[in-house]
């Protein structure tokens, strides 16, 4: 690696993405701890730190922390009731679950030198087919094989309807594809944009200003987007739940 | 030959990993289980503890609002209350007040006139008495001249050289006062 290094300008802004066991070896076992193990559950400290530990003193007039969980418990409660309905809040626990990971992945991710879980097709990709199959399964649960009507809309002409029905159909196994890929998506660029003024800014010398500025701007907006990825995956996971609870537009 | 075959290694594991490491499948079934046990923790963490404690607490905030806000709403009712029986009281004494004046002053006025008949009364018998007395004295003084009267014209009937019957003299006397 020391002969690459000699190379001029290297610039790996995807190596931030590697998986790597952490206690070295280079076989990677469904078991094995790595570097996601350790930045998965650096966030399940965070949420328990923010949402156990926080709220410990149960107060009527909230600690600083215990009113950043209230604050969050909110937002997630207002949004699954707003999208969902009122009977979508029985499942308020799951997707507080979802949005809790997701916004911490991605701000642990915008740590410097952090691994960042959400920026992995794998991961999000999991979760998304959770969701799609939950809802799915969901939807026929609750409303048997009138759940189809989804599919089937009454308001359009007649003659519209089957083609609409396929284009429904499409869109909907579509979904699980989007809903993953727009997070990682988002994450992954983001960083490896900043890696790459990185690499920059490593060989440019007094010019490295302008990329720190770059680099500088672009974690600005990052900051902004892993809030917004988490938001929106969460309430797509709301608009999926609304569908399958109540499938007749 | 140990440091060759590394080289190579490390050669083979970086182009390997030239492409994505988000499609480096061979990672899959390690994030998806380390994924999973996280979402886990975190369901039963959420769940279990933090959710329902959380939302106890915004449920008793929001009763210790509505019950400040219901006592407050008590306490201005209870003080608008006092105001009316404060308000009732101030005009009950007013009224009061004035009735009692209005005794009063009748009561005064009873009593003046009372005093002022009795006064009348008493100015009445005195003023009678007086005019008895004034025609006692009248009719005392009338008889004296009378005698006065005789008795001089007596005299001077004498004084004159004559002899008088005393009746005579008596009736022209009486005869010239009533005169």
């Amino acid at each position: 690696m020391a002969e690459e290094a000699t190379g001029g300008l290297q610039i790996h802004p995807m190596d931030q993405f590697i998986v790597k066991p952490l206690f070295g070896g280079d076989a990677i076992h469904w078991y094995t701890p790595t570097n996601v193990t350790l930045w998965m559950a650096i966030s399940v400290l965070c949420v328990v730190l923010l949402l156990v530990i926080g709220t410990r003193g149960r107060a009527i007039v909230p600690s600083r922390i215990q009113s950043v969980a209230e604050l969050a418990y909110g937002f997630v409660y207002k949004m699954v009731e707003d999208v969902a309905g009122k009977d979508g809040l029985r499942y308020f626990p799951y997707i507080m679950t979802l949005f809790i990971f997701i916004v911490f992945a991605n701000f642990l991710g915008l740590i410097p030198t952090a691994f960042t879980t959400t920026s992995h097709i794998a991961v999000t990709a999991t979760m998304a087919l959770g969701v799609f199959f939950f809802v799915t399964v969901l939807g026929f649960v609750k409303h048997g094989a009138s759940f189809l009507r989804l599919f089937w809309i009454d308001q359009a002409p007649l003659v519209l309807r089957p083609i609409l029905a396929i284009i429904e159909i499409i869109s909907y196994f579509v979904r699980p594809v989007s809903h993953s890929i727009r997070l990682a998506g988002n994450m992954m660029a983001g960083h490896a944009v900043i890696k790459v003024f990185a690499g920059f800014a490593g060989v440019l010398g007094v010019g490295a200003v302008f990329p720190l500025a770059a680099i500088t701007a672009v974690y600005a907006l990052e900051t902004l987007v892993a809030f917004i990825q988490a938001y929106v995956f969460a309430i797509l996971t709301c608009v999926y739940l609304r569908d399958a609870l109540h499938p007749h537009h | 030959m140990a440091t060759e075959t590394q080289v190579a290694e490390g050669a083979a594991h970086a182009a390997e990993q030239v492409g994505m490491p988000q499609l480096d499948f061979a990672t899959f079934p390690n994030q998806i289980f380390w994924l999973v046990v996280t979402l886990v923790v975190i369901y039963f963490v959420l769940s279990r503890i933090a959710l329902p404690r959380i939302g106890a607490v915004l449920a008793e905030r929001q009763g210790t609002i509505s019950n400040d806000i219901a006592t407050a709403e008590e306490l201005k009712l209870q003080a608008q209350e006092a105001e009316r029986a404060y308000q009732k009281a101030l005009a009950d004494a007013r009224a009061e007040a004035q009735r009692i004046v209005a005794a009063t002053k009748a009561e005064i006025k009873a009593d003046l006139d009372a005093a002022t008949a009795k006064a009348d009364a008493e100015i009445g018998a005195r003023s009678a008495e007086a005019e008895k007395q004034i025609a006692e004295i009248r009719a005392g003084a009338l008889q004296s001249v009378t005698e006065v009267a005789k008795a001089t014209a007596l005299d001077v009937v004498a004084a004159m050289g004559f002899r008088a019957d005393p009746t005579v003299v008596d009736a022209v006397v009486d005869a010239k006062l009533k005169g």
